[in-house]
């Protein structure tokens, strides 16, 4: 039913193109990958956001939606993701697919051709970027940097990585940060453009009824735009095993919320999506916060009402678990050791066969329905790109049907404790 | 059991219709690991007095959605529950017009499948439920009043009606919930819920057969058919009220202008005038219009901004709205772009693309399971068949566009609310 085809089409420019009938759209996409830089951080964010306002050849908002119309109603939207320690400066877009269109429509190869323009050819002024996109997109990223405030549980979770990686590359944010972005000049953007195209590691991405032929040549006229030059491989970049001496750091903010946020960051003892050991840890992160049948949702939040909510996720390619809750601060003590000592249950192996098993269920599911959605699908590919790895989500179920409860323990008894980072009101 | 292809989305769709009454559709999609199901009933906020065995009972405001809230409770606990425990994500909602209830899953479809059709079929109802969700339904209903977009759309609503229950809030008020009884509960589920006034629409990689087997085996032998209802009188073109003005605690203006359009009977015109209806928003002021780049230069409107077409029995209406700084200039604006097309006509080339973007947006609604099961349901109580769109679209000329933008975008029958900010004048 769907045919992943993987190619280096030249050195530092990749393929990945998904054949399938299943859906009425396509998803086309291109996206240059370099290592996260706190320097270069908020330039290589507001890139693809000052690309997506106008071409050489459809310079403004208007004449873009008109060019979007034609290809019966596409999107294409500007996507800054981090993969580990990569950074992914995107243009996804999302087109009716051409079995579905009029035969002569040609939407796959419109679509190719606008991003081609996108990408290689802005809207110029004085032969750099125009000073009005750069300016209002340059306040667009600093409120979406300073609106990070807004949503309190992702920004507790952000300070977490922050303060625990602050040695590392994983420590800088994907938007970067607000005074290095509103250092950032048409000029300098306009060079980090230039270096980016010339150095980046390229990733082109399809998903569609079309074959891997027929995408190639879709994207023939960008392949060939790319210049010429020396690419950096990317790569998912550093991965501690152990959490590092003097840990676990305890980082107290103050903040004027009536909530307070607890957040806890472990080390996962080196695992990473690319391991063999990777389906049981997997496993135990959904045994032990990462559904509503696990154990920090059942004993945490309902048996001891201690937290509003109590959950765990992991950072696959960078061996993080991160732990985040919302108590009160009187509760927040407790909290944190009941936190620790579902922890430890389970590196003792106290888990019952419906805790694993409904922990099974909901990590299969959750990887069977992967292929059900483009998007979700697009940010799975694109991910296995940056690691070097090809497993296929249908295939990775297949090894979390066979961890055992020893090898769940197992990687539970690796995982460390790092950062543990609180965000309380300002009165306590 | 009929098989229908529809060839230019490439759905096929199975039907059948129970001796009890009940419609059955199930569109077969290969490949997917998720199933859906969708299990709806006629009968929605509006559908307030009815009549059932002879008789016409008349009910408060807020019944539809409040058995949507009790549904859920069974004599041995709560579906909800047990649906999760078995891998589904379940879920409900009550419009206007229809109550559907829903869940979508990897595995255990058929158990799950069972769950949904018996929870919804066995009514589960006391005194003491009853009177525990009057508070909670009391506590969303105070929470919609603080909500500035569920307020000016009411407010439109009850300008553009005088008679139409399409005006009253489907929630209800805090007062006409507290009439509601368990009783009043038993007698609506008795008259909508009866297999011959719901739809049953299943979108997976499933087997029809069995889905008519399963829904045989759990629901009522027999069914009551359709219920006769009453919507008040019948309104005229004209809008009730030209504008409805109210302050609240907001930073900016917020408004919804709305067009009263003819109400089409049930039958194939009624998708055929949706799909006009709109295009006549996205010609006269979709995103990709002149008079919409010409709003947003001038800051008359900004993202927040959004239209649509809406049908309900003895309804129709355009409606667009969103924030500014000045809505009555947003109306003047419309208004001038209107009679500028009634004089020119729609642009060829805008035309054209508009056509081809309303089309593929709506093939593109295709991917969602839900919102396939939703529009299918829809269409049979509407009596069209969903997925015959394309062929609809073709059949409609863009003369047949600019008369109805000539019809019914007139100040007669137009009503712009507005919920302008706490001490401002204007």
């Amino acid at each position: 039913m769907l045919q992943v085809t993987q190619k280096d089409l030249r050195p530092g420019v990749h393929l990945t193109a998904v054949q399938t009938r299943k859906f009425k759209t396509s998803v086309l996409g291109v996206t240059l990958m370099v290592p996260l830089d706190k320097r270069n951080a908020s330039a290589n964010a507001l890139l693809p956001y000052v690309l997506r306002r106008g071409t050489y050849n459809r310079p403004d908002m208007q004449t873009l939606s008109a060019a979007l119309d034609e290809m019966y109603g596409g999107t294409v939207s500007p996507i800054v993701r981090k993969k580990g320690e990569a950074l992914c400066i995107g243009l996804t877009g999302s087109f009716l697919d051409d079995a579905l269109a009029p035969e002569d429509a040609g939407i796959r190869d419109a679509a190719a051709r606008l991003l081609t323009e996108l990408l290689l050819h802005p809207a110029l002024e004085n032969g750099g970027f125009r000073t009005d996109y750069v300016a209002g997109e340059k306040k667009n990223l600093m409120n979406r940097i300073r609106a990070q405030i807004n949503d309190k549980r992702l920004y507790a979770t952000a300070r977490l990585t922050a303060e625990m990686c602050a040695d590392e590359a994983y420590g800088t944010d994907r938007l970067g940060d607000e005074a290095s972005a509103a250092a950032i000049t048409p000029e300098s953007l306009w060079n980090r453009y230039q270096d980016l195209l010339s150095t980046a590691a390229v990733e082109l991405y399809y998903c569609g009824s079309a074959s891997p032929e027929q995408v190639e040549q879709t994207f023939a006229e960008l392949i060939s735009g790319i210049p010429e030059g020396e690419r950096r491989m990317v790569s998912v970049g550093q991965v501690l095993s152990h959490a590092p001496a003097g840990t676990p750091r305890m980082v107290t903010e103050p903040l004027d919320v009536a909530q307070c946020k607890l957040s806890m960051g472990f080390r996962t003892g080196g695992i990473t999506a690319g391991d063999r050991a990777y389906p049981a840890l997997q496993l135990f992160n959904a045994v032990y916060g990462g559904t509503t049948t696990s154990k920090l949702f059942m004993n945490v939040r309902e048996k001891l009402s201690l937290c509003y909510y109590s959950s765990s996720m992991l950072e696959k390619f960078k061996g993080l678990m991160l732990v985040s809750s919302g108590v009160e601060y009187k509760n927040q003590e407790r909290a944190k050791q009941e936190i620790l000592s579902q922890l430890e249950a389970c590196q003792r192996g106290e888990i019952d066969r419906a805790e694993l098993e409904s922990g099974r269920r909901a990590v299969v599911s959750s990887l069977r329905t992967l292929s059900d959605s483009q998007a979700r699908l697009e940010d799975y590919w694109l991910g296995q790109t940056v690691a070097g790895l090809t497993e296929k989500p249908e295939k990775l179920a297949e090894r979390v049907e066979q961890v055992t409860l020893k090898e769940v323990v197992t990687a539970a008894q690796k995982v460390e404790l790092d950062t543990v980072y609180l965000l309380k009101g300002q009165e306590e | 059991m009929t098989e229908k292809q529809y060839d230019r989305v490439e759905e096929t769709l199975f039907h059948d219709m129970l001796q009890n009454g009940l419609h059955i559709y199930v569109d077969r999609k290969p490949g997917f690991a998720k199933s859906y199901a969708f299990f709806a009933t006629n009968y929605g906020g509006m559908d307030m007095r009815f009549q059932m065995d002879g008789q016409w009972h008349d009910t408060p405001a807020g019944v539809a959605h409040f058995l949507e809230h009790k549904m859920f409770d069974t004599k041995d606990g709560n579906a909800l529950q047990i649906l999760s425990a078995n891998g589904a994500s379940p879920n409900a909602f009550t419009s206007t017009a229809i109550t559907g209830y829903y869940f979508d899953s990897t595995e255990k479809f058929e158990e799950n499948l069972k769950t949904l059709l018996s929870f919804v079929s066995v009514p589960w109802f006391t005194p003491e439920s009853v009177a525990k969700e009057q508070g909670i339904i009391g506590q969303e209903i105070r929470m919609g009043d603080d909500d500035p977009d569920t307020q000016v759309f009411y407010s439109m609503l009850k300008g553009l009606y005088e008679y139409s229950p399409v005006r009253i809030d489907i929630a209800g008020t805090v007062e006409s919930i507290a009439q509601i009884t368990d009783q009043t509960l038993y007698d609506c589920h008795k008259a909508f819920y009866n297999p011959g006034n719901m739809v049953l629409c299943v979108a997976g990689d499933v087997d029809p057969q069995r889905v008519c087997a399963l829904a045989r085996e759990i629901l009522p032998e027999e069914g009551k058919g359709e219920i006769p209802r009453d919507y008040g009188k019948p309104e005229s073109n004209r809008a009730f009220q030209s504008e409805v003005v109210r302050e609240m605690e907001v930073s900016t203006p917020i408004f919804r202008l709305g067009w009263k359009a003819e109400p089409v009977d049930k039958g194939p015109e009624r998708l055929r005038q949706q799909l006009m209806g709109e295009l006549v928003c996205e010609a006269l002021l979709g995103t990709s219009s002149p008079l919409y780049a010409r709003l947003y230069e001038q800051g008359l409107v900004n993202d927040s901004f959004d239209y649509g077409y809406e049908a309900y029995p003895g309804v129709a209406i355009l409606a667009a709205g969103g924030e500014s700084r000045d809505p009555w200039a947003v109306r003047a604006e419309v208004m001038e772009e209107t009679a500028r097309i009634c004089r020119e006509g729609i642009e060829e080339h805008l035309w054209r693309r508009l056509k081809k973007a309303a089309y593929g947006n709506r093939v593109k609604t295709l991917n969602s399971f839900e919102s396939v099961c939703v529009n299918l349901a829809q269409g049979h109580f509407n009596g069209t068949d969903y997925l015959t769109f394309p062929e609809v679209y073709d059949g409609i000329e863009k003369s047949d566009v600019e008369q109805c933008i000539r019809r019914w975008i007139t100040s007669e029958r137009t009503c712009l609310a507005v919920i302008r900010p706490k001490g401002s004048a204007k």
